[in-house]
């Protein structure tokens, strides 16, 4: 069954997920929302989702702090970060890099720290990108043992490859390769060192199952939230689903 | 250090707003999302406002993008400085690459804690996480020290941030001077936090709303209030929830001309210069 790359990240972010009970979803994240409204679709509604980016109905009351305060508190499980640039330590650059500028830090700093776990998202998957370090640390990929931190990064997902994060070898470990890619892809785009066995297996690719759900319930979700998004992905079937 | 506690003054307009926000003050913002006093940033730039500093709470978008653009910025402070969908806020983005204005760079849970801090009266107050971040080695005010409660637990110090100004956008006002933000509680932060706060409003709201149990909890009280003026739709193209939304294909239509110095005065000759004082 064909499906689109959006499709497979957004199975592959959702298997991730695992059994997360609050998972939140920052400004322009379509495709890890799309994996959390998979999951909540399949479990009958856990786990429990914040869209911080949503105009109306979004989950706080207290203004932005309270998405911080409860990420301090352990009640954010998933958060997901990505970044202008992202090194072979984890640690993410939204600030700066070669003279450009980039919009800022935003929450990275803390988030890193204090959600339970971080999946870091970034599609694009080149030198440019994945470099041997950051020119700036908006947040680390890990911190002395003195120092608290509660979470960090879990994986590295692109639009090529799945990486694991080894957080006692502080290197990552290349899990898996998108259909289309390969091990010699992935290196030849990758500008840090990382692990990978002999023989690296094909990220899996959605069922049917998950394909049918994302294509229907799914998808009126997304569209709410996400229009364009879901019209480039799902485009003519769409408005087919939009009547119900 | 005490903030003030007078009675609240009503003004005319953005332009009277404007002009009592005097040159190089320090000026605590919102993001997009919560209402932004657009009319008045679009009066400050009529008067030709100079060396403003912008606190960003916690993160700042278009109004800053206009004020960095129309040379009324010295510095700034914030998380990030964006236009959501509209992509990066292009005259904030020359002016840091060509280094035309100052920049901290900050992560949005020390900013609320900084202002925070001044919420209690306190100097400062401390945050986990953010430590091994490269925003701690240029921050000029973060200190790290020792938890004093357990040995070897490094932790970030906020030092308590003072804006000389808040400025925002409400949805109502009444005549005592109680301002509706409904749970945009970072205006609130803001207003509590700051020397002065100014505050445009939609509409005025007959009664006192603070003896309203259902419209109290979403108040900004007069207590914190310097002054408010009438802006009808004054946070436009932004919105206010609740009452109209963000203007997509204005915002769209602002990142393409302000892509260039050129474009840019263009949309200020069109949408902020020629509009008639209120």
């Amino acid at each position: 069954m064909s499906y689109a790359k959006e499709e497979l990240l957004a199975v592959t972010i959702a298997r991730l997920i695992g059994d997360a009970r609050h998972v939140a979803v920052g400004a322009a994240s379509p495709i890890p929302a799309l994996a959390v409204f998979l999951l909540r679709e399949r479990n009958g509604g856990v786990p429990r989702v914040s869209l911080l980016q949503k105009r109306s109905g979004n989950p706080f009351t207290e203004g932005s702090r309270e998405l911080f305060d409860l990420a301090g508190q352990g009640r954010i499980d998933v958060f997901f970060l990505g970044g202008a640039q992202i090194d072979g330590e984890a640690n993410i650059n939204l600030v700066e890099a070669e003279g450009k500028r980039f919009p800022g830090s935003f929450g990275s700093a803390y988030m890193y720290f204090t959600a339970g776990k971080t999946i870091l998202f970034r599609e694009e998957h080149s030198p440019r990108v994945l470099v041997k370090k950051v020119d700036f640390i908006s947040a680390p990929g890990w911190s002395a043992p003195q120092v608290q931190r509660r979470g960090g990064p879990a994986a590295l997902l692109t639009g090529k490859a799945l990486f694991q994060w080894q957080k006692e070898k502080r290197r990552f470990l290349l899990q898996s390769v998108h259909p289309g890619s390969s091990a010699e892809d992935v290196r030849a785009n990758t500008g840090f060192d990382y692990d990978a066995p002999a023989s690296v297996p094909m990220t899996a690719a959605p069922t049917s199952e998950e394909l049918a759900l994302m294509r229907g319930p799914v998808a009126r979700v997304i569209a709410e939230n996400y229009p364009e998004f879901a019209r480039r992905v799902w485009g003519a079937a769409l408005a087919v689903l939009r009547p119900a | 250090m005490n903030l003030s506690s007078q009675q609240t003054r009503h003004l005319a307009g953005p332009e009277a707003l404007a002009r009592e926000i005097p040159d190089g003050a320090s000026i605590g913002l919102p993001p997009d999302y919560s209402p932004v006093a657009m009319a008045v940033v679009r009066a400050l730039v009529r008067r030709g406002a100079k060396d403003l500093k912008l606190i960003g709470v916690p993160v700042l978008g278009l109004c800053a993008d206009i004020l960095i653009g129309a040379g009324c910025v010295r510095e700034v402070e914030t998380s990030a400085v964006t236009l959501g969908e509209a992509g990066l806020a292009p005259r904030f983005t020359e002016a840091a690459e060509k280094k035309r204005i100052k920049i901290i760079d900050a992560t949005c849970p020390m900013i609320h804690t900084g202002l925070q801090a001044t919420e209690k009266g306190v100097p400062f107050m401390p945050l986990r996480g953010v430590l091994g971040s490269d925003l701690v080695k240029h921050h000029p005010d973060w200190k790290t020290i020792d938890n004093p409660y357990a040995k070897g637990d490094p932790i970030l110090l906020a030092k308590a941030i003072v804006p000389d100004v808040a400025l925002f956008h409400a949805r109502w006002a009444d005549a005592a001077g109680n301002v509706w933000v409904g749970r945009r509680g970072e205006l609130a932060t803001i207003a509590h936090a700051s020397k002065a706060c100014y505050v445009s409003y939609e509409e005025l709201k007959p009664g006192d709303m603070l003896e309203d149990e259902l419209l109290a909890p979403g108040c900004i009280g007069s207590v914190y209030v310097t002054a408010v003026a009438p802006a009808p739709r004054g946070a436009w193209p932004l919105g206010v929830p609740g009452a109209y939304g963000i203007d997509d294909a204005h915002l769209m239509h602002y990142a393409r001309l302000a892509k260039t110095a050129q474009g840019f005065r263009q949309y200020l000759d069109e949408f902020v210069l020629k509009t008639v004082a209120a």
